[in-house]
């Protein structure tokens, strides 16, 4: 490993698997050498043969009869699909990243916990909305404590594709979930919207946090701020649209305090449009987390 | 007969801000139900699961309002709302422990396949299924009646068009309509659930039912988002004297609409500079009352608040970016 990149395999030839097969070909931690799909008139397939990597339209049964297995596999599919594969993978040694809402191993968003499962079997990246707000999230529950935090994620219609479509509760619960065990707060709710306006706008993402009625708003704005600068650095095109804003409002019989963040993603253009942000933050963090990945096994080997 | 449902404690959430009372639903639907109103839905505002911070807390649990409806309906069935995206399948599970028995699933009217896992689970528990398209105005009858055939072959038993921004004028519903009926046949019935915000929903609605609708939505008092919805008890009237059965009482529901339902509400939905806005940029909606609090926190112009919702092309849902926007044109005024 200390001469060669790690070997990774993607599993799934849409938008998503397409989108990172851009970025993974520009790592120079891992060499992605398959992608793996189903359907024979996959658009995706085709530029992965074109980009000279080896393609399969006989699914996960085709990988895991090579004789040579990949290091990495990034799951590009579906929660059902990935439940499916899962055991597989663990089966035949191969470490997963999963961009599905599976939610089978442990969560991770890279600026809030990217080392946290290094040793892990399987790493899940939640959900896009998940991504682009959890660090928000953790942003203002680092500085206060955060007993709910609720975001909304709006989506052009044409970046939500057929899985997130079909499934849209796995995407509204596990990004709960993620709100609520990575980001910090007590209780976590998710909410997506998806806009059909063309042309297509640009991801946008809410985030709206209960904080104690003395809360340092100040402490809590830098924070942001910081975790904003942190999250471009593999996002580029994740930017604050306004300062974050302290309201008192309704709720129940009284009222509590507010902070709400608005952010807008816009996508590095790889191979989706700019305006796919929700997809983009997805295939970076996927990035992200297998080149940290594989660094961590090759200090292990004593290779760099 | 046509089959009229009351939105008063679903669509009405929104005119009241989500602070609904046991007390008031309770009382509502005892007059409903006298009445012959055969269904009343009962939710938050913004569906099953509305509870939030950008659509505002509600103040009674809706799970207890449905249960209290429930308990105090003797005729009318109760049915609830919910929106993909914003309240999920077990939602939907809860509501009809506590007695729902029909089930309401939105999405904007060009994004029917996320409804399919709902329409599956509601059609497997037995519970009879409506589909809503919302903002209909946006899209050409031939689109609408593509979506609604999602919504049908998933389960849907009844498709609305539903003109959220209450931007549709008279043949525009007929056209819907009737393209939704050619195309659903036998397969699901047609309904249609207005808005006043170009004062069109009881004419609206008579030109839907002529167009083959077999559902139309309403509610008492005109109490809804945005100018509020086609008011029940003008509509029953007018269907009297069209010879249009509808098994409701015109005195008793407009008795009901007086005594009971306005006591209820915070205020009388009015056709206001605001609602004439929304009807004519076609703007959803609950948007109104969002407008009018973002408005006032940051001292601009609510008006523009939503002309710039409908450049924006928000759809249902998106009440945040109304922060968003009032922030964009503070900054613009300085």
């Amino acid at each position: 490993m200390s001469s060669a990149k790690a070997t990774a395999a993607i599993v799934g030839s849409g938008n998503i698997g397409t989108d990172l097969l851009h970025k993974l070909a520009r790592s120079s931690w891992i060499e992605p050498r398959w992608v793996v799909g189903i359907d024979p008139g996959s658009e995706g397939l085709r530029r992965a043969r074109a980009l000279g990597v080896e393609t399969t339209v006989e699914g996960v049964d085709w990988l895991l009869r090579q004789d040579e297995l990949p290091d990495l596999v990034f799951e590009a599919t579906s929660a059902a699909v990935h439940r499916a594969n899962a055991p597989r993978y663990a089966e035949a040694g191969i470490r997963a990243i999963d961009l599905t809402p599976a939610a089978i191993g442990p969560y991770v968003v890279p600026p809030v916990n990217l080392r946290a499962h290094l040793d892990a079997p399987n790493i899940n990246l939640i959900t896009c909305g998940g991504q682009a707000t959890i660090p928000i999230v953790h942003a203002v529950s680092r500085v206060v404590p955060v007993v709910y935090a609720e975001v909304v994620a709006s989506v052009a219609s044409v970046s939500a594709g057929p899985g997130t479509r079909a499934n849209i509760d796995e995407f509204t619960r596990t990004t709960g979930r993620g709100i609520e065990e990575i980001g910090g707060a007590t209780k976590g709710k998710a909410i997506i919207v998806l806009n059909p306006a063309d042309p297509p706008m640009i991801m946008r993402d809410t985030i709206f946090c209960a904080i104690p009625a003395d809360a340092d708003e100040s402490a809590i704005a830098e924070s942001v701020t910081r975790m904003v600068a942190d999250i471009a650095t593999y996002v580029p095109g994740y930017r604050l649209l306004n300062e974050p804003q302290f309201d008192r409002v309704a709720a129940g019989e009284g009222e509590i305090s507010r902070v709400s963040v608005f952010v807008e993603v816009e996508g590095a253009g790889d191979f989706l449009p700019p305006y796919s942000g929700n997809l983009d933050i997805m295939t970076a963090a996927a990035t992200r987390v297998g080149e940290e990945l594989v660094r961590s096994l090759a200090t292990v080997s004593g290779g760099q | 007969m046509l089959r009229l449902t009351d939105t008063s404690l679903r669509d009405g959430s929104h005119h009241k801000r989500h602070r609904f009372t046991a007390e008031e639903v309770r009382s509502v639907v005892a007059a409903l139900d006298e009445a012959g109103v055969p269904v009343i839905e009962v939710a938050h505002g913004d569906g099953l699961g509305g509870s939030s911070f950008t659509y505002g807390f509600s103040r009674t649990p809706e799970q207890e309002l449905i249960s209290t409806a429930v308990r105090t309906a003797k005729r009318a069935r109760i049915a609830v709302l919910m929106l993909p995206g914003v309240g999920v399948k077990d939602d939907i599970l809860v509501a009809q422990d506590n007695g729902a028995s029909i089930c309401r699933i939105a999405t904007h009217c060009t994004e029917a396949d996320i409804s399919v896992q709902h329409f599956g689970l509601a059609r497997d528990r037995g519970l009879e299924t409506v589909g809503f398209l919302m903002m209909a105005h946006s899209q050409p009858p031939e689109a609408l009646a593509k979506q609604a055939r999602i919504m049908a072959d998933a389960g849907c038993q009844c498709v609305y068009v539903v003109d959220s921004a209450g931007a549709l004028v008279l043949e525009q519903v007929a056209d819907r309509v009737s393209a939704l009926v050619a195309e659903l046949g036998d397969d699901a019935q047609v309904g249609f659930h207005g808005h006043e915000n170009l004062g069109l929903g009881v004419a609206n609605s008579v030109i839907a039912a002529r167009a083959g609708a077999a559902q139309i939505d309403g509610s008492v008092r005109r109490f809804g988002a945005g100018a509020g919805n086609t008011p029940l008890e003008a509509f029953v009237g007018v269907c009297d004297k069209l010879g249009i059965a509808t098994g409701v009482d015109f005195f008793a529901i407009v008795d009901a609409a007086e005594d009971v339902v306005r006591p209820a509400m915070p205020e009388e939905c009015l056709l206001d500079r605001m609602a004439l806005m929304m009807g004519y940029a076609g703007v959803y909606s609950s948007f109104l009352k969002h407008a009018y609090v973002q408005a006032e926190r940051y001292q601009v112009s609510g008006a523009q608040i939503l002309v710039r919702a409908g450049e924006r092309k928000l759809v249902g849902g998106q009440e945040d970016q109304l922060i968003d926007i009032a922030l964009e044109l503070r900054r613009e005024q300085v």
